[in-house]
């Protein structure tokens, strides 16, 4: 399946993309999209490992199970405030 | 109540919508971009956001701090693009009975944001170039 991931601020500047297309297997978890995106995506080494996953606008753990339909986000550490 | 926007913070209107004779402590905290950033210099800084899921964090931490202390008002704001120097990305009002709930619930909402929320700073440097801001240690962060 495909699974559209979107990238903020470094992460995005990184990848040039604001969001990226993966193509997974069914019933993928955050961890397998985390893999994915560090084979497809090289230059987010420094940044991913310290990046949160979000799927539908609410934090994600690592086993969260995703459908085609799941809006995933990947979360670099934030600086708001 | 909360807010993303793109305009300039005007604490003015929130304070007055904060101020009830039911509330004897009303507390305002304005975070404003800063010119030096370690020795650094920076021109302006630009925010950027997950707009839907920043929305949905702040509602929480609003959830949050009204289950853990006692507020008549809660209100957090954040301003997103261009930030000139000098002027408030971030706005926080509380307002409680007694003030030790107010003071406590403040410094909890700007600290737990400044976690939690997905938003993101980028410093413009005066010498030209830009750096997404992206703390790793943000336990240990306390700007």
């Amino acid at each position: 399946m495909k699974v559209t991931v979107k990238l903020f601020a470094g992460a995005r500047e990184l990848a040039g993309h604001s969001e990226v297309k993966l193509d997974l297997p069914p019933s993928v978890t955050i961890a397998d999209v985390r893999k994915k995106l560090l084979t497809e995506f090289p230059q987010l080494a420094s940044l991913l490992p310290h990046a949160v996953f979000a799927v539908d606008a609410h934090y994600a753990a690592e086993d969260s199970i995703l459908d085609e339909n799941s809006e995933v986000a990947c979360i670099p550490p934030v600086s708001g405030g | 109540m909360i807010k993303l926007t793109r305009e300039s913070l005007d604490p003015t209107a929130p304070l007055q919508q904060a101020q009830s004779r039911q509330s004897g402590a009303v507390l305002l905290f304005l975070g404003v971009t800063r010119q030096h950033t370690r020795g650094r210099e920076t021109n302006e800084l630009h925010y950027d956001a997950y707009d839907d899921m920043a929305r949905n964090e702040l509602q929480r931490l609003e959830t949050e701090a009204r289950d853990r202390w006692d507020l008549n008002e809660c209100i957090l704001v954040h301003r997103l693009g261009l930030v000139p120097l000098g002027e408030a990305s971030v706005l926080i009002i509380t307002a409680s009975a007694h003030r030790k709930a107010a003071f406590d619930a403040g410094e909890w909402l700007i600290d737990t944001l400044k976690q939690r929320v997905p938003i993101w700073k980028q410093e413009h440097w005066a010498d030209g170039t830009t750096d997404w801001v992206h703390p790793i240690e943000q336990a240990t962060k306390s700007e």
